[in-house]
């Protein structure tokens, strides 16, 4: 069956089960309540006093329950510092467990060592926002036979809570913990910030460890993760690499393009109408994206604007906004770097929200509802708008869906970051490889050859031009691009399905073909 | 024409390319290596544009190695045309 955007989706999958296609970013939650219902979480009975302290990881898991065919869910705010899942898999692989269900909020280049048992039979299933590196490249050459399922930060959550991802096992990393479970990301050695990501699976899980490399004193303030949910305890003595986790602070790029890229997409914003007191920004930590706060920071000086809240990954660069009393607030899911931890700790106007919170799309009403502008980036764009961030142009899976479609439904304005072509790659295609966002919730995008306004949108268009912004057809930029890198030879795909990307609601917005390895 | 020297040009930076270029043994022809990371995309035209500019300047008994990272068409011909020169001789800039 197609979907609203035209890709073919089945209607059943092995493994996965039925499939509901994308009719539209707003067109499922517009009725006002989800069919699916909210499913029991597990009731549990701890007695007065009872030790949850355990001397290794392996021996909290072996009284976890291991089974085969568990799901085993983890959280990423230890981006690519992360050392506990690999452990954790290796310890499930070396006790015989087999048909694992991997439910990651990401998975990183760090992750990379449990290939082998995606290969031998221990995972079978992934669901995960994002995938790269050598398992990207593995999932797009077809190395499960069950399709991985691509969410995003909110879909996840809705996920969980209608019981499409039943966690068997969680394990929350935790860079201060107490002997209760009582845990944090905020402070210690290992400190890398908001732990927003895992609180639904602490809600959820039928066992939960929590894993710290700094036992404190009970009771371990903030309760960012709190004892209730807590099955065991592990003290360890690493929970990651420090030094990938969150290192200083971010760094504006120097990058002429990107600078470039990002003060046109400043005056975008400035001159769209949504530029004024109160607003509420996202923006992300990537090149571009980062670099535009550097312009509005500027520009909000200049005219003495000031912002209601900012969201979602935050880098020192927002917090340093925040002290400059530009933000009344800012939400934190996510935090990007050293510095922001000891704001999340220390400035009470810096809050940290839950997943649920963030992006949800079911319940009654998540944050991204309440943006105004948010600046993303992409790996490919169509004439149509639609967003690519999962698959790269050589075809394998390389990004992750994130906040991205999340943050676009909700904002009053989209801005669409990226160079129109990367190494000989044009990024504006006729058509994307995977659809991540749709072109619906996308209002502006912004290159280094002119700025494309959707058509959906002819008020901003106008805003823009009035403004003598250099604003382009899409179809005309898409032409101008090829004709300077040339146009690519297709890749080829077989039939084969080896990933979904669910859209935030649950249904399904596109499928990812197995690459034909050449 | 055959190389006189062993030359190169370009870089291996993103969007750019490094061309490598050293003399064969009389009658050797031609030895290409050549590798890029847009290979599946752009190969074929890499490898016409490699060729058609060699023949242009009859070059023969020639080991040439392209490292390419996406480099734009007019970039490639430029560097290429550049080892070429200096190979011959004809331009400063040589290994030598």
């Amino acid at each position: 069956m197609l979907n609203s955007l035209g890709r073919e989706i089945p209607e059943y999958i092995e493994g996965i089960g039925k499939l509901e296609p994308f009719q539209g970013a707003l067109t499922k939650l517009s009725k006002g309540w989800m069919d699916e219902p909210t499913i029991p979480a597990p009731n549990k009975a701890y007695l007065p006093h009872q030790n949850k302290l355990c001397n290794s990881l392996e021996e909290a898991i072996l009284r976890s329950n291991p089974h085969n065919g568990m799901t085993v869910s983890f959280h990423h705010h230890l981006r690519n510092g992360d050392i506990l899942l690999v452990q954790t898999l290796t310890i499930l692989h070396n006790m015989g467990i087999r048909d694992i269900t991997l439910a990651s909020s990401s998975l990183n280049e760090c992750h990379d060592p449990i290939l082998p048992y995606m290969k031998d039979g221990t995972i079978t299933r992934i669901y995960s926002s994002g995938i790269r590196s050598q398992l990207g490249h593995a999932v797009a050459l077809g190395v499960l036979d069950i399709p991985v399922v691509i969410h995003s930060h909110g879909g996840r959550v809705r996920s969980i809570h209608t019981g499409k991802i039943q966690i068997d096992l969680t394990v929350i990393a935790a860079s201060a913990a107490d002997c209760e479970g009582n845990a944090t990301g905020s402070h210690g050695k290992s400190a890398f910030g908001s732990i927003g990501y895992a609180v639904i699976d602490a809600r959820y899980a039928k066992q939960v460890i929590v894993v710290t490399d700094n036992l404190v004193d009970f009771p371990c303030i903030p309760l960012s993760i709190s004892q209730n949910f807590v099955d065991q305890v592990v003290v360890v003595d690493s929970i990651g690499d420090a030094s990938k986790i969150a290192t200083g602070t971010t760094r504006i790029t120097n990058s002429p393009m990107d600078l470039r890229i990002a003060k046109l997409a400043a005056d975008v914003i400035e001159y769209s109408g949504f530029f004024e007191q109160g607003f509420a920004f996202q923006v992300g930590a990537g090149g571009a994206s980062l670099a535009v706060a550097k312009f509005i920071r500027e520009k909000m000086k200049t005219k003495g604007i000031k912002g209601s809240f900012m969201l979602g990954g935050i880098t020192s660069y927002c917090v340093d906004m925040l002290n400059d009393g530009l933000f009344e607030t800012i939400f934190d899911v996510q935090s990007f770097d050293a510095t922001v931890s000891n704001s999340l700790l220390n400035n009470r106007r810096h809050i940290e929200i839950p997943a649920a919170l963030y992006a949800n799309p079911f319940n009654c009403g998540c944050i991204t509802n309440k943006i105004d502008v948010v600046v993303l980036g992409a790996l490919e764009i169509d004439v149509d708008f639609n967003v690519n961030v999962i698959t790269g142009s050589e075809g394998k899976v390389r990004g992750a869906s994130g906040g991205h479609s999340d943050t676009a439904s909700g904002a009053k304005l989209t801005v669409v970051v990226c160079p129109s072509f990367r190494g000989r790659i044009p990024i504006i295609k006729k058509r994307v490889h995977t659809i991540v966002t749709p072109g619906e919730s996308i209002h502006v995008l912004v290159t280094e050859r002119g700025i494309c306004v959707n058509p959906a949108f002819p008020e901003l268009e106008e805003n823009l031009k009035r403004a003598g912004l250099n604003i382009k057809d899409i179809h005309d930029l898409e032409i101008e691009v090829d004709k300077i890198t040339g146009i690519p030879a297709p890749l080829e795909y077989t039939d084969k399905i080896v990933g979904v990307v669910e859209y935030r609601d649950g249904t399904i917005i596109d499928v990812i073909h197995q690459l034909k390895e050449k | 024409m055959k190389p006189k020297i062993a030359a190169q040009s370009g870089t291996f930076e993103s969007s750019d390319v490094i061309f490598l270029i050293e003399p064969l043994p009389d009658n050797s022809g031609r030895k290409l290596e050549i590798s890029s990371t847009v290979m599946q995309q752009f190969g074929a035209n890499f490898n016409r544009i490699v060729l058609e500019m060699l023949d242009q300047y009859e070059m023969t008994d020639i080991h040439l190695i392209a490292k390419d990272k996406g480099a734009l068409e007019p970039t490639i011909k430029a560097r290429l045309e550049t080892a070429i020169k200096r190979s011959l001789d004809e331009q400063e800039g040589t290994l030598k």
